[in-house]
């Protein structure tokens, strides 16, 4: 039943995709609600289906790789709702749908969804670490899709090669006023859940804090550079994709090397 | 019952033709003495047209003698330059023409504003009634459409507007951007004109000779600067239009670099719309500069007009769409009243002619 709910999120997720495809192709995207509407209803089924899971688990869906990719696609999904319309961003939806889809296709086709027996009663502060760090990289995903928009948009201004998707983009500073507030709002949940792993009372794996910490001051170094205007917008825009990429394979590094722990 | 719609544009007469056809008379007046039930007046600069509902055929002649000016009433009117649509044309026509469509800058948007005017006008003076009414309100509405379901009015297509819509890519608001204007010649105050009417406020002017900086400075409300000291200013503008007659590069790569470091990484937009060219092209090297020069404007305005020459299929396709729905709704009612809504009525004086 839950799985059923996150294919046809995915199913929504993909139309959304498709149809951006064959606007781009044909020269005549334009943002509209469509994109809107649909990813809303993706983010409505995998709300549904994280509380089936959550209440059959009977804690957050964060037990397996499976789901933490389900909840990875539902943070960016979740972030876009809320930050995307209000920056009027309209076109993101159109790069995070793509983004959204490929986590929740890999999650569905990968044999990752492999039930982990945990015994333990939930703990509310592995809970919320493990949460919030999952909602700060949706913050990230986000910050990494406005990095590539506003490299797209750069490029095209720098060679003077004006696409059909030039006049959908929104302004370079329009884009990187969205990518410095969602790097820090992302760097803000990050740190909360970041400290909060400390008050878990369980046994931290070094190879996992060290990862953590990784992420953390990349993200720190990032922020830092742009506060002292020691990096330009464009190495910026840069960062957040590489900072991005690397966060996700620390992830993916994690899991791999606590095979017997839930991820949390 | 008869719709018609006769007019003279850009494309049948000549600005200097078109002139003896502005001062069309009030819409009232001439209703009372076409005979027409209905009639509506749409003037512009590239076009004088007439929508009228009449009972019985209007001769073409006798609107183009009301539509003169009165020194050229008694002139002899060149049938030639009049076009005539009737029934479903006229209606084709009118929803061509709001869309911008049959505008000389295709997918120019003044045109519905003026269009709007002139239905307002009509309403008020009691001139338009039911049907001109349902029509102008379906113009409306297909215009819109228009403008939302194609690419007609996308891209700028001027040299000064696309340096304005590029701005506007750059920096998005531009109303604390500041702006120096090298050169004080024609092209930079078209340009510098595009730049204050999307809301910039600081705008200097600097030239070889002063008093002609002060001078377009006072015309277009910037300040101006002494052309020994622009360079200072570089440092802190966030757009340079250059427009100077020098042979020789003003702006290189070697004199700019050293100014930028003090910036910030804030962009800065270059237009040189100077031929020969004041900015050395190797500037558009370095980081955060984006420099345009008069061909790169041209390119990106020349594409515009291109794409929105393609999306003119896509237009009449909504076009047609809705005059088929509106005939639907006019050829009953103008069977009831008694006359042929037609495809076509063949005019007395000219028979039937189409732009």
């Amino acid at each position: 039943m839950d799985r059923q709910l996150l294919i046809l999120s995915t199913f929504c997720y993909l139309i959304a995709v498709v149809r951006t495809a064959m606007g781009l192709r044909h020269g005549t995207f334009r943002p509209g609600t469509f994109n809107f509407v649909a990813i809303a209803f993706g983010f409505l089924l995998q709300t549904a289906f994280l509380s089936v899971r959550g209440h059959a688990l009977r804690r957050c869906p964060l037990t397996n790789l499976f789901e933490v990719f389900v909840f990875l696609a539902w943070s960016v999904a979740l972030v876009y709702m809320l930050v995307g319309p209000a920056y009027r961003l309209s076109l993101m939806g159109a790069f995070t749908a793509p983004l959204v889809f490929l986590l929740q296709a890999f999650a569905l086709l990968a044999p990752i969804d492999v039930p982990h027996p945990v015994t333990a009663r939930a703990n509310s502060w592995l809970e919320f670490h493990a949460s919030m760090s999952m909602i700060a990289y949706g913050a990230f995903a986000l910050a990494c899709v406005a990095g590539l928009m506003y490299l797209i948009q750069e490029r095209q201004l720098k060679t003077r090669q004006i696409h059909s998707v030039f006049y959908q983009l929104p302004p370079l500073s329009d884009l990187f006023a969205a990518i410095t507030r969602l790097l820090w709002l992302g760097f803000g949940l990050y740190t909360a859940g970041l400290v909060g792993g400390f008050f878990t009372g369980q046994p931290l794996p070094q190879f996992k804090v060290i990862c953590a910490f990784a992420v953390w001051l990349l993200y720190a170094g990032v922020l830092l550079g742009r506060h002292l205007r020691r990096l330009a917008p464009k190495r910026v825009a840069v960062l957040c994709i590489v900072a991005f990429s690397a966060a996700l394979s620390v992830l993916w590094a994690i899991n791999f090397t606590s095979p017997h722990l839930p991820p949390q | 019952m008869n719709l018609f719609c006769v007019g003279i544009s850009h494309h049948t007469a000549s600005v200097e033709t078109r002139e003896r056809y502005t001062s069309a008379p009030a819409a009232e007046t001439l209703m009372r003495e076409s005979g027409c039930t209905e009639t509506l007046l749409l003037t512009t600069c590239n076009r004088v047209e007439v929508y009228g509902v009449a009972a019985e055929p209007v001769a073409t002649t006798d609107l183009a003698r009301w539509l003169a000016v009165e020194d050229a009433k008694s002139d002899s009117h060149d049938p030639g330059i009049f076009y005539r649509h009737e029934g479903e044309k006229c209606v084709q026509h009118l929803f061509r023409v709001a869309s911008g469509l049959d505008s000389m800058v295709i997918g120019e948007t003044e045109i519905l504003g003026q269009a709007k005017k002139a239905y307002e006008h009509a309403r008020n003076t009691g001139s338009a009634g039911p049907y001109l009414h349902r029509l102008f309100q379906r113009a409306f509405r297909v215009a819109k459409q228009v403008r939302t379901r194609t690419d007609i009015t996308r891209g700028a297509v001027s040299v000064g507007s696309v340096a304005v819509d590029l701005a506007g890519k750059i920096f998005g608001d531009l109303r604390e951007l500041r702006v120096l204007v090298l050169g004080a010649g024609e092209t930079s105050e078209r340009t510098a004109r595009a730049l204050m009417s999307r809301g910039v406020r600081d705008l200097r002017v600097s030239n070889r000779s002063y008093d002609r900086a002060h001078a377009l400075a006072s015309l277009v409300g910037g300040s101006a600067v002494p052309f020994e000291h622009w360079m200072q200013h570089c440092a802190d503008v966030d757009i340079l239009l250059s427009s100077t007659a020098a042979d020789e590069p003003l702006v290189t790569r070697a004199l700019l670099e050293p100014l930028l470091g003090e910036r910030m990484h804030r962009p800065l937009f270059i237009i040189d719309i100077a031929v020969p060219r004041d900015v050395a092209p190797d500037v558009n090297d370095i980081e955060g500069v984006y420099l345009y020069d008069i061909d790169s404007l041209r390119t990106i305005a020349d594409q515009s007009i291109a794409t929105r020459r393609q999306q003119i299929a896509a237009g009449e396709e909504i076009i047609n769409e809705h005059v088929a729905d509106f005939r639907k709704w006019f050829a009953p009612r103008a069977a009831a009243s008694g006359g042929s809504e037609g495809p076509i009525i063949a005019d007395p004086a000219f028979g039937t002619q189409e732009s």
